[in-house]
């Protein structure tokens, strides 16, 4: 492999880590929104880039997909959600920016850590995509943790699942279960954040999960 | 026999969307009973000849029996979900129109299950599961009360995290075994992979096992993990409840077991039986300590199932021939008495409407059939004899005796504190003063009684051809 492909594959799955980044210390939610729209156009850049490496054109599909759904028409679903529902427009955070941003470093250096030594036989491309595909991933958790707004609990689970395409696609050659699991993904997002937005605004007034807390089924109970 | 494995996977397939069209309740919940045992029936007829692959499906001793044990506990929840949902409709807690969508509901959860159940690819095995998770997810918010859809997100975020890992894994896995096997669907088999495990990448396929445990282990509810399932337990309709802790929990650990097997035949890679009897002594003794402060009955049971899930676990990660039949044993005891226990519990709480433990009193004075359904699957999910619990209980304590002792004091210690923490907690259900409504219950107690009598059954006398297949199972199992 040259060394300009492999470089081009590192800037795009850098870009994406770096977005990651940038979705955390974002104070409002149409913000987050518009950088997770980017997240998604990045993915849909490498994953376009690995099919023209890889040679496997359906790896295309996937770009396609992600292009489409997560760049265009969820982001512009959820706008028009916080806008129609008049949801608050910061973002409630549980931990600071800082102090987020440091953990998300660490989370970076752990999956360094823990892909690189493994799997020598691997090339060094497939390991390090996986390296920035587990950092990814890390980061949508902490962003799913350190959020409380129902929103953007879902672009850090769509985000998360940005690392899942990620490394999927690295991964030379894997059959099938690419595009099983983009359609389904495309489909969870749909359904769930369909029914749970909804719901949650028809009960509360509100999409901040936090409110959710005072429901939780034995608290506030004496034994 | 191909045709029967198909049917398993059709029938709740094309029931899907014929539930999804049939505007009446009754027709409905028939229709559900009839795909369920159709679906049975063909689950069943797998075990005349469970010698079946391809690239995409398997079929074998193992998946065999699950298939038959989820598609029997599926037709029989279906029968009492028939009579629970009339109840929920009387009551308006359900409209007409949202049981279209449960049951159309329960057969994509039922396919998804056989579909993770019979896969053969690691892929596809993880689709199977999401679908199954998904669709709990969803009946589990139905009754759209704050503490329902509470417990759904909660759900629905833990379980999409568990299994967003879980492909992480997956991930791994196919990146490990690709040296040896190269690329390709044949490069994603299971019985391929356990094949040729030994020219796989050791530290790949141990780091890809790591993030099967965290994500299928989320969907077990194994301790530190388990945040999701007493919460989707008791907020759910109770049908769901049954299968939750009957069904959908058994084919997470089925699925790690699937990956141990691959793993165990790689000597260089980590030692997962450990892992797993850590792991399973943690939510034992965990969910044991965690059932003397619950007020609500449903999620009493609930921890009640992370506690049976840690021995089992406990029982895999042993492993030999021994302890893995015991596993075997207790997996299929605990589906069926769990079950059994939620099909009484659901009626109980329809007639006291409540589910607080504090609320329903005196049971046997007002309602002594359920009372005796309720004390019988207590006493058979406490371990005691002559129920089939016992058994298996009594099997993995004396084989853990012989070869870890200390292990054994720790088995024994949780499973007396669990025991002394239903008696405590049921006592007053069951023989304290009446209190609350004594109204009629309409309830089909065939299911209920059915499946206790199969654990009885299990206790007094296990059949020979069930004693042989189980053997073969816990051989594969090494």
């Amino acid at each position: 492999m040259s060394s300009m492909s492999f470089d081009i594959a590192h800037l795009l799955a850098g870009s994406i880590l770096v977005l990651s980044f940038v979705l955390l210390y974002q104070d409002r939610v149409s913000a987050v929104l518009n950088v997770f729209a980017l997240q998604a156009v990045a993915l849909s850049l490498s994953v376009a880039w690995q099919a023209a490496i890889q040679n496997a054109p359906h790896l295309l599909v996937t770009a396609g997909i992600a292009l489409v759904m997560k760049g265009i028409v969820i982001p512009a679903a959820l706008h028009r959600i916080v806008r129609r529902l008049g949801i608050h427009r910061e973002v409630e955070e549980v931990l600071g920016a800082g102090p987020t941003m440091l953990t998300g470093l660490g989370l970076v250096a752990l999956s360094i850590l823990l892909v690189l030594p493994a799997g020598q036989n691997v090339s060094i491309l497939v390991r390090e995509d996986l390296a920035f595909a587990l950092a990814v991933i890390l980061l949508g958790l902490l962003m799913m943790i350190t959020r409380r707004n129902a929103v953007t609990q879902i672009v850090g689970f769509m985000s998360l699942e940005n690392g899942l395409v990620l490394a999927a696609t690295g991964a030379k050659g894997m059959p099938l279960v690419v595009e099983i699991s983009v359609a389904f993904s495309v489909l969870i997002v749909l359904i769930v954040f369909g029914v749970f937005v909804f719901r949650i605004r028809e009960r509360f007034d509100t999409v901040d999960v936090g409110a959710l807390d005072q429901f939780r089924g034995e608290q506030g109970e004496r034994l | 026999m191909i045709s029967s494995l198909h049917a398993v996977l059709l029938i709740p397939a094309v029931a899907v969307l014929v539930l999804a069209l049939v505007p009446g309740y009754r027709l409905g919940a028939f229709l559900n009973m009839l795909a369920s045992g159709l679906t049975f029936a063909a689950g069943a007829s797998l075990l005349f000849d469970p010698n079946y692959r391809s690239d995409i499906l398997i079929v074998d001793e193992f998946n065999g029996y699950l298939v038959t044990l989820t598609t029997f506990v599926a037709f029989t929840t279906s029968i009492f979900s028939a009579s629970y949902i009339g109840h929920e409709i009387e009551t308006g807690r359900l409209t007409p129109q949202f049981l279209r969508f449960y049951h159309a509901l329960y057969q994509a959860m039922l396919c998804s299950m056989n579909v993770a159940l019979v896969a053969n690819n690691v892929g596809l095995l993880w689709v199977g599961i999401e679908v199954a998770t998904l669709s709990t997810v969803m009946m589990v918010g139905i009754y759209r009360t704050p503490e329902a859809v509470e417990a759904a997100w909660k759900y629905f975020i833990l379980g999409s995290v568990g299994i967003a890992l879980a492909f992480f894994g997956t991930i791994l896995v196919y990146l490990a075994a690709q040296e040896a096997l190269g690329e390709g669907l044949s490069a994603m088999a299971f019985d391929t992979m356990a094949r040729n495990a030994a020219r796989f990448d050791p530290n790949l396929l141990s780091l890809a096992f790591i993030f099967l445990l965290v994500g299928y282990g989320t969907k077990v509810g194994l301790a530190p993990f388990h945040a999701w399932l007493p919460d989707a337990h008791a907020e759910g309709p109770t049908p769901i409840s049954a299968v939750l802790s009957g069904l959908l929990l058994n084919v997470a650990l089925y699925a790690l077991l699937r990956f141990k097997i691959i793993l165990s035949a790689n000597p260089k890679t980590l030692n997962v039986g450990l892992i797993l009897i850590v792991l399973g002594l943690v939510s034992l003794v965990f969910a044991a300590f965690m059932l003397y402060r619950r007020r609500d009955i449903k999620r009493l049971f609930a921890y009640s199932s992370i506690e049976h899930m840690g021995i089992i676990t406990f029982a895999f990660g042993m492993g030999g021939p021994l302890a893995n039949f015991a596993g075997l044993l207790h997996m299929t005891m605990h589906s069926l008495t769990k079950s059994a226990i939620f099909f009484a519990v659901g009626h109980i709480a329809q007639v006291k409407g409540t589910q607080r433990i504090a609320d329903i009193k005196g049971l046997s004075t007002t309602h002594p059939v359920l009372a005796v359904g309720l004390a019988l699957g207590v006493i058979a999910i406490a371990g005691l004899p002559p129920f089939g619990v016992f058994t298996s209980e009594f099997m993995l304590v004396t084989s853990t005796f012989a070869r870890q002792p200390l292990l054994a004091v720790l088995l024994i210690f949780g499973l007396i504190v669990a025991f002394g923490a239903l008696v405590l907690r049921l006592q007053d259900v069951l023989f304290g003063e009446a209190s609350g409504p004594s109204g009629e219950v309409k309830a089909t107690y065939v299911p209920l009684f059915l499946h206790i009598a199969l654990v009885l059954m299990a206790g007094l006398w296990l059949p020979e051809p069930v004693v042989r297949w189980f053997k073969v199972v816990a051989a594969q199992l090494g």
